[in-house]
Order: C-alpha cells, then structure tokens, then sequence
C-alpha cells in the first residue's frame, strides 16, 4: 500500500469551488483524504507543493493524435508527453483520423498503441457515422464495447437529418454520448473567417455566426425528437448561447463545450494572415469572445478543451484560404486559460470546473474531482510564473501553435496520474 | 516624403504623402509615354519576373511594358501552366525563382494574402498584381491618377464605385486609397454583392442607383464576372443591367461633369452601355490604361531605389 501526502498546497476544488491551502492523502493511486488542518496524516512519501496550486488533472475532450495515418503529425507518444507537460491526465481522442476509427478493429489498433506509448489516460471516441460520412451509422454498440466514450463525426456535420436522428435515436438506446459540431455546413462550406469588416479587409471567404446557431438549432430540434444524450463539440458565438440555454432549460440532455482558442483569441489575431491562427470555426469577434467567457463562468458553457489539432509546415505555410486549420493546445491549454484567471475573467476552480470536472461528468468517469475516492489524477502547478512561449520547445510534432512567442504566466511543475509523475519540472 | 517601403502590396499601409510621391513620378512616366522616344534606364541592369497564377492579358502586358520602358530585363510566366499543376507550393516556387535573383517580382495570385506570403520569403522587391478579393494596388494608383488628371485634384470629391465590391480587390484598394485622400466614397449595387461589415469602412452604401450617382464627380463601375451572375448573387444578367448598368439616364443624375471608369474588360450591355464608354466626353476608361503603364513605372521605379538604397546600406552577399 502506497501512500503519497501532498502539504502546502493550494487546493483548487471545483466541486465545492474553493481555493484553499491545505493537504491532500493519496493511497493505491486514489485520493484518499484532503483536509487543512494543522495536524496532517503520516504517509510513506511526502511532497512540499510550497504553495502552489494542486487541481483535478485535465480531462480533455477532443484531442486529435493522428495515429492511424498521419504519425508525423502527432503520436500516442508525442501527444501524451505533451499532455502530461500540459496538466492533462486524460486525452478524450477524435476518431478524425486516416481512416476515421469507426470500427471495433481500428479502435482496437489505436487503443493498443495508446497504451503502449502514452504516458497519461486515453479515451478514445468513436465516428458517428462510417469513414465520418454522414451515411451509414457506425456499430455504435460494438465500439462502446471495445472502449469508445462518445461518438462523433468531428467537424463533419451530418447533413441527413434522418441519418442522424436515427443515430441518436439509437445512441440513446444504448446509452451512448453524441458529441456534434453545431455549424450550418452549406453556409460555412469554404469559409476561412468569421464575416465582418475583418474579414472583408483581408477579402477572406467568409461565415456568418450566425451558421453556428443554425446548426445549433437544428440539432436541438433532434433532440426533442430523439431524447438522446448530447454535447456541443465548440460553441463560439454569442448568437448560439440564447438556445443553449432554453434547451437546458426545458430539460434536453445537452452540454456544450468550447475551445481555449475562441475563450483567448479573436479574429485580429490572423493580422497578417497568419496561418497558424486558422481554426475551425474561425476566430471570432471580440463580441463573442466576451460572451462566450461569461457563458463558460455562469455554466452555461460546460467544458473547455484544448481541440488539440497538430498540423505538419506543408499544410500550414501556404495562403490563408488554403492552409489546414486547426492549432497545436496540449501545452498551451493551461498558460492560456489562466489568462482568464489573471484577468480576473475566471477564478480557478471555475477554470477546473470546465477543464476537469464537467468533462470528467459528462463522459460517467470518477476524476475531476478533489474528492475521496477519485484517482489521483492531479496537477500541480504555479500559475504566476512568467514564460516566452518557444514553439520549438513543444513535446508535440507538429508545431503549430498560434501562442509561438507570447507572455504566458503559470507553470505546470508536475502531473500525476493515478498518484504516479508522469511529468515533473520543480 | 517619398515611398518607403521595400514591396508594393496594398494601398492600407500607405501614408498619403507616399501615395502622392507615387503619382507624381507617374505623372512625369505619363509624358514620356507621349513621346516618341520611350525609353528610360531607372530599371537597368535589373530582372523583372512577372508570375501570374490566375489569368491576366491587360495587367500583365501593362507590367511588362512597364519593365521594358524603364530598361529592366523582363520575363514573363503564366503559372497555372506550370509547377503549380505539378503539386509544387506556392513558397517552393517562390525561392526556386528567388534563387534566380529576380529585383522585382509582380506577383498575381486568386488567393488573398498570397502575395504577402510570399513577400515574406524573398530579398526582392514584391508588387501585388492582385490577390484573391484583397487588394490590387497599381489599379487604384492608375484610377488616382486619372482622377487627378481629369479633375485636377484628388481630395474633397464625391466618387462613387459601382457593381460587385464583395469579390472586388480593386474596390477595396480604391475604398482605401480614396478614404486616405479626402474623398467621399459611396457604394452602390445589390446587397448580395455587398462585402459584410462595410459600413465600417468609412463610405455610404446605396442599393439604387440614382440615389447613390446624385452629384457624384466620378463614377467606377465594377465588372461583374460571369460566373456570378446566373442566379447565385443576381437574379440574371438582364435584371442586373436593368438596376445597376450604367447608361446616359442613370448617368444624369451624376455631375454634368461626372467621368466614368472602368477596370476593364468590360461587359457591355451587362454593367455599362456600350455607346456610353465610348463616349470621350465622359469615359475615361482608354486614360486609364494609359494611366497603368505610367504608374507602374513609377512604383517600380521607386521600389528600385530603395531595393538600390537597401543594397548598398547592407552590401549583402546575393543570396
């Protein structure tokens, strides 16, 4: 029997959203005890935190590693290291890979290689639909079997309504999580940008926000239809949060998410058409940035996640309109969403909420919590201490950040999963 | 002040004073075009390599007369006949003809920002010729300086710009360089074919024709490109001409002294009467072509100079 004492620490609790200085027992891998007193439990290890902040791990929803297909852009190895440096303690991977993972068998292969290679937990979803083409729905039932969490076609919106109603229809019978991605696909077909004087300066093809709600809308309508368990991959402008909120509010299984990059960025960011700030949905406006921060504060907006996307140089330096989109965030999740934190947008355990324990809820799993009982998935880190970003410093393969040379503030100093390092940098 | 920069690729980082240094060297290049004897040496010694990846007859001509008359040693290639069918990227075939130590490069590609891009990754002096629906600087430099000669002032006029501004680069450099200079800039044609947020580019936005042309001193039409016109953003070719082509009724509502304009190709019968740019009373669509050559030597000229200057200030080893 194990025991690890964690003392001096800040304790981030989202479930109780507190902040507090204290310690925290973990024994055989699970929390077993978390107080402030004075007086602290003896244990076989001990660690001295000094003061910085110990949170839930990071339960990420949405992360690509490009294992099967594209391993030059990212691997089980290469993702999980960059997770563990990134407080991450469980990836929730895309099936967005070549080809789409939407059977048993290829769920398998990509399982086998996470366990091999990644040092923290790997979840992984499953297509909604075969090769993610709005046709056919997958063996939703085999795969959960064989481990998928969620299903979801990824940024490919299923246009076929009656597909898609009879996926969740039958989702819903076996239990399973749909994950979408709320977007209007014939209005946003081709766009590079969010309309508006930006977008237009730079003479981008662009989408109107307005798509999101759309897509969003419809969405909800299936839900009604269907009573099926649903969440919304990216929600990013302030048009689509009006539905968000009735659909909670008559009672829809729905939970939404967002990207670290729409909570931190706008559409100025691209400037000069900097390729490495094309992500899809595009940036948006400043508007929809603010409100989508106070969605995420008053719980509206569920999760945040890093939508990891490694892209390799090819397919970022070329013109705007034609570069991949997408943006490296395993290690830049944490800096960047603790800039809500210093610009008192956010308090921690709000961040936590979103980034640990509504993820960890949603998808039925037992972490995210500062809680007895709960693996000892956690993450120590510093969050006042400034940094450059260097690129060239990522775990990941792909590089493709958009946050290359900017002032961060917070370090992750170490990250545990199940009560062992995976990462350690005091 | 003179220009400053090492490229030429938009209107929006200009200050007026380099636009206005710009034009009156053009002004100088318009006279030498009048005589017999075109010849000058500002580009001597110097490669002009010209890259079109989308087609062009009248720009490219334009910029490879330009080179010629200034003494440059030109050459011209059509690139979506060549690397580009083959899979090669944009920034490959840039530094393969960087290596071949070109001094200019005019540049004309259908994606906006292309040319930036590129500018990025050579030691040469970049032009846009035109990107995407971003910007195409020498025709709203050409456009200024007609105006300027036709008007003999290029501030405190009302302009108004016609037609398809959403897929247009050259309305947008236009907006950009007539808003810098003073002018009052009015936009007229169907909402369709509006780009979104303009109403925070600084001009009015008209839908109809007679309301947006009352009073306006110069009146620029737009080409309509075909394939926009068939349903997509128009309901059909002659509905369009019915409201937005310009013909002598629509035309009476502008200044008597208004002039029209026109990029070129036009689409008779589609955005303008034919019988109307024709008529050298108002059309001033051959000035501008004239206009093309003559402000292309200057900006070439000038970005000679300083490419010259830059050279001499930090002897580089040719890279």
């Amino acid at each position: 029997m194990t025991t690890i004492l964690f003392t001096n620490a800040r304790l981030i609790d989202p479930e109780a959203d507190t902040e507090t200085p204290g310690w925290l027992l973990v024994e055989n891998g699970q929390i077993s005890r978390v107080g402030s007193e004075a007086a602290t439990p003896e244990a076989e290890e001990y660690i001295d935190c000094n003061g910085a902040c110990l949170a839930p791990g990071i339960v990420d929803i949405g992360v690509k590693v490009c294992e099967p297909g594209e391993r030059h852009k990212e691997s089980y190895k290469s993702a999980g290291l960059a997770a563990a440096a990134g407080g991450i303690t469980t990836m929730v991977t895309r099936p967005d890979t070549l080809p789409a993972i939407d059977t048993p068998e290829v769920l398998s292969f990509a399982l086998r290689r996470a366990n091999e290679a990644a040092p923290v937990n790997v979840l992984p979803m499953a297509a909604l639909t075969k090769g993610r083409a709005g046709a056919e729905m997958t063996e939703i039932g085999f795969l959960m079997d064989a481990g998928a969490v969620a299903f979801t076609d990824c940024d490919h919106v299923v246009t076929n309504t009656k597909v898609f109603s009879r996926a969740l229809t039958y989702a819903r019978s076996v239990g399973a999580l749909v994950i979408a991605h709320p977007q209007e696909p014939i209005l946003s077909a081709g766009a590079a940008a969010t309309s508006g004087k930006f977008a237009s300066l730079r003479g981008l093809p662009a989408v109107s926000a307005m798509a999101e709600r759309m897509g969003l809308d419809r969405d909800i309508a299936l839900l009604e239809m269907t009573g099926a368990a649903y969440h919304a991959d990216q929600i990013t402008t302030a048009r689509a949060l009006p539905a968000l909120e009735r659909a909670k509010a008559n009672g829809l299984d729905i939970t939404a998410g967002t990207s670290i990059h729409h909570l931190t960025l706008n559409e100025m960011d691209v400037s000069n058409y900097r390729t490495f700030f094309k992500v899809k949905p595009p940036l948006r406006s400043e508007d929809d940035r603010q409100a989508i921060v106070a969605a995420l504060r008053d719980g509206l907006i569920d999760t945040l996640s890093s939508m990891h996307t490694p892209q390799d140089e090819e397919s970022k330096r070329l013109p705007f309109e034609e570069a991949a989109s997408g943006a490296v965030a395993l290690e830049t999740l944490l800096p960047a969403a603790l800039r809500l934190y210093h610009s008192s947008d956010l308090t921690l355990p709000q961040l936590f909420r979103a980034m640990a324990l509504n993820p960890a809820k949603r998808l039925g799993l037992p972490s995210g919590r500062l809680a007895a009982g709960a693996p000892a998935d956690l993450v120590l880190f510093t969050p006042d201490t400034p940094f450059m970003l260097d690129r060239e410093k990522l775990h990941s393969k792909s590089k493709n950040t958009p946050f290359d040379g900017a002032r961060m503030q917070g370090k992750v100093r170490a990250t545990y999963v199940a009560g062992t390092p995976v990462y350690e940098a005091f | 002040m003179t220009y400053s920069h090492p490229h030429l690729l938009g209107i929006e980082p200009l200050a007026p004073p380099e636009i206005t240094a710009i034009l009156d060297l053009a002004d100088q290049y318009a006279d030498l075009n009048r005589r017999d004897v075109k010849h000058a040496d500002a580009l001597a010694g110097l490669t002009q390599i010209n890259m079109f990846f989308e087609n062009s007859t009248r720009t490219q001509a334009s910029f490879e007369l330009a080179g010629k008359r200034l003494g440059a040693d030109v050459m011209s290639m059509a690139m979506q006949a060549s690397s580009i069918k083959k899979g090669e990227t944009l920034i490959d075939t840039a530094l393969t003809l960087n290596a071949m130590h070109p001094d200019l490069l005019v540049v004309r590609h259908p994606h906006s920002g292309a040319v930036d891009l590129l500018s990025e990754k050579v030691n040469c002096a970049v032009l846009n010729a035109g990107d995407g629906r971003h910007e195409h600087p020498t025709q709203a430099l050409l456009d200024a300086l007609t105006i300027r000669r036709a008007k003999g002032r290029l501030h405190r006029l009302s302009i108004a710009i016609c037609g398809d501004i959403a897929h247009s680069r050259v309305a947008r450099s236009n907006i950009m360089l007539l808003g810098k200079m003073e002018n009052r800039v009015r936009l007229i044609g169907p909402p369709t074919l509006m780009p979104s947020g303009i109403e925070h580019f600084g001009v009015e936005v008209f839908n109809n024709m007679e309301e947006g042309l009352k009073d306006v001193d110069v009146v620029m039409m737009l080409r309509l490109q075909r394939e926009r016109m068939d349903g997509g953003f128009i309901p059909s070719e002659r509905e369009y001409y019915h409201r937005y082509g310009l013909d002598a009724e629509k035309l009476s509502h502008a200044k008597e002294d208004a002039i029209v304009m026109h990029p070129g190709p036009m689409n008779r019968g589609v955005e303008i009467d034919g019988e109307l740019a024709d008529d050298i009373n108002r059309s001033v669509i051959q000035e501008q072509v004239e206009m093309g050559v003559a402000v292309r030597m200057a900006a070439m000229d000038l970005l000679a100079r300083n490419l010259r200057a830059r050279r001499q200030a930090k002897p580089e080893v040719a890279v």
